[in-house]
């Protein structure tokens, strides 16, 4: 009980954190957003190559690329506020106190997971109004936003492993271009029969190929197929991953002290 | 003061800027690397665009390696703005305003070092390009490239300029970055203008970084011709003189 008024006593301050902030979030909505209108026109005719997947239009396919491109962002930007924590001794001061450990982190992924919901209604919002068709209606948004949710708490958990293991701001901030490496080695933007080699075989194993895979399934078909289970289970992977490193740096940073 | 104090003050704070890469290289690492991701990534990704038909290469690589100069030049003119809100910060500007330079002086130490700075990811893009197969633009087609890279970073470093001095914080920087990305990747970045598609279309056709873009692009794709060279020249000389008017005239308004 004491654990979860810990957690939602934190939760609420990271929240509060994120949304006061505007120069905060608007890079992890504007930059996504403003790069898949530029994609989608300027790579928009691709749906007409004979091996591209059947969809309503490019934006159709696009948009989950978005959405975990956004997601992480927010869990790269949620490592930044924990690094952030730890620099100006605020961790230091929770590790005091006779709480759970892992409650500290797990209440920065409250506002982690606020970021990536409001990220998954942001696209879908976009989607919308600019003509693409979430195929699995209703139903298959509300699973698109619970998907893009967990998949920022589960990018969230790597980032605050690598924001307790370093301590710095900096070095979680210079994450950022490998957020683009592990997209453009994905099926985030194009798909894997499309992309050149070797990103063509390194995405059909990156688990964020699955997990964008399990989310475009939902915009573009009316069924649940196996790319939504495929997913569902590369997301659980990443996220019982991302899970044991923060608990590990955790132990870490309390044996050196 | 003299044409001559006036120019070794620009040498002075050119050499400050240069300087830094020697000095802090991981400072320069983010200019480096940014376009290179870019340019290897989305050649990975959207390389078999060259199939569609209309598509006025068959290497991606080609097509793509100009507008990665530019973006590098973007990255570049960013950092010399976020260089320029530092020294703002730190009190290190006023006491170069309380000098008798004039302030164009000082604006020209300040761009004409981008412009140098930027060298540097244009050679590692180069080379990584050519390693994955770029076409070799001739000698004439590598000048005008790098002539232009130069010029862009000149109209970045303007525009970071404008806004360090308009914001006066280091937290500007994403401003900085975003507004040369748009200029740059609103144009033919990914395809040629007959496979654009929607808005980007439209945008791309009145843009004027379009014809920079292009004309940086021959010899990569195509042949190097002066009907193609001219227009981007012009448009890179207008964006420059505009920006450079509007860094001008914020560092005057700091002054008063």
């Amino acid at each position: 009980m004491t654990n979860l008024r810990v957690i939602g006593a934190l939760g609420r301050r990271s929240i509060n954190q994120t949304f006061r902030r505007p120069q905060l979030i608007a890079p992890i909505l504007i930059f996504p957003t403003l790069l898949l209108a530029i994609q989608v026109g300027g790579a928009g005719r691709a749906v007409d190559l004979p091996q591209f997947p059947e969809v309503n239009g490019f934006l159709d396919f696009m948009i989950a690329g978005a959405m975990i491109q956004a997601a992480l962002l927010a869990g790269n930007s949620g490592g930044i506020a924990l690094a952030l924590d730890i620099e100006m001794g605020f961790t230091d001061r929770l590790l005091a106190a006779p709480i759970s450990r892992f409650a500290i982190v797990l209440g920065r992924l409250v506002g982690t997971a606020a970021l990536g919901a409001a990220t998954a209604v942001w696209f879908i919002a976009i989607a919308l109004i600019f003509g693409a068709k979430i195929e699995g209606g209703v139903t298959g948004a509300l699973l698109i936003i619970l998907l893009v949710t967990l998949s920022a708490i589960a990018f969230g958990a790597i980032g605050a492993a690598i924001a307790l293991r370093s301590g710095s701001a900096s070095v979680v901030q210079g994450l950022f271009p490998l957020v683009f490496v592990i997209l453009f080695l994905s099926t985030a933007f194009f798909p894997d029969n499309l992309l050149l080699e070797p990103a063509a075989s390194i995405a059909e194993w990156n688990p964020l190929s699955f997990i964008v895979e399990g989310i475009r399934d939902l915009v573009i078909s009316t069924f649940l197929g196996p790319s939504f289970a495929e997913g569902v289970a590369a997301l659980a992977l990443v996220s019982i991953l991302g899970l044991l490193m923060s608990a590990a740096a955790m132990r870490g940073r309390l044996k050196r002290g | 003061m003299t044409a001559r104090a006036d120019l070794e003050t620009i040498r002075a704070l050119m050499r400050r800027a240069l300087n830094e890469i020697l000095r802090v290289p991981g400072a320069a690492i983010p200019g480096v690397l940014a376009p290179t991701i870019f340019f290897l990534g989305l050649t990975a990704v959207f390389g078999n665009l060259t199939l569609l038909p209309g598509f006025t290469t068959d290497s991606y690589q080609s097509f793509l390696i100009p507008v990665s100069l530019m973006q590098g030049a973007g990255f570049t003119g960013a950092a010399t703005g976020v260089n320029l809100a530092r020294d703002i910060e730190q009190g290190w500007f006023d006491r170069l305003l309380a000098s008798p330079a004039p302030r164009g002086v000082l604006l020209a130490g300040l761009v004409l070092s981008a412009s140098f700075r930027v060298l540097l990811p244009a050679t590692v893009l180069l080379t990584v390009g050519f390693a994955l197969g770029a076409h070799w633009p001739g000698p004439g087609g590598l000048a005008i490239a790098l002539l232009i890279t130069m010029g862009m970073a000149i109209v970045a470093a303007a525009w970071g300029t404008t806004i360090a001095l308009r914001f006066k914080s280091q937290s500007a920087a994403p401003l900085m970055q975003v507004g040369m990305l748009l200029l740059i990747l609103t144009t033919t970045a990914y395809a040629p203008l007959a496979l654009l598609t929607g808005w980007l279309q439209e945008v791309a056709r009145y843009n004027p970084a379009t014809q920079i873009v292009d004309a940086a692009r021959q010899g990569f794709v195509g042949t190097v011709s002066w009907d193609e060279t001219w227009p981007g020249l012009l448009a890179l000389a207008g964006l420059a003189a505009l920006l450079v008017a509007l860094a001008l005239r914020g560092m005057r308004r700091t002054a008063d």
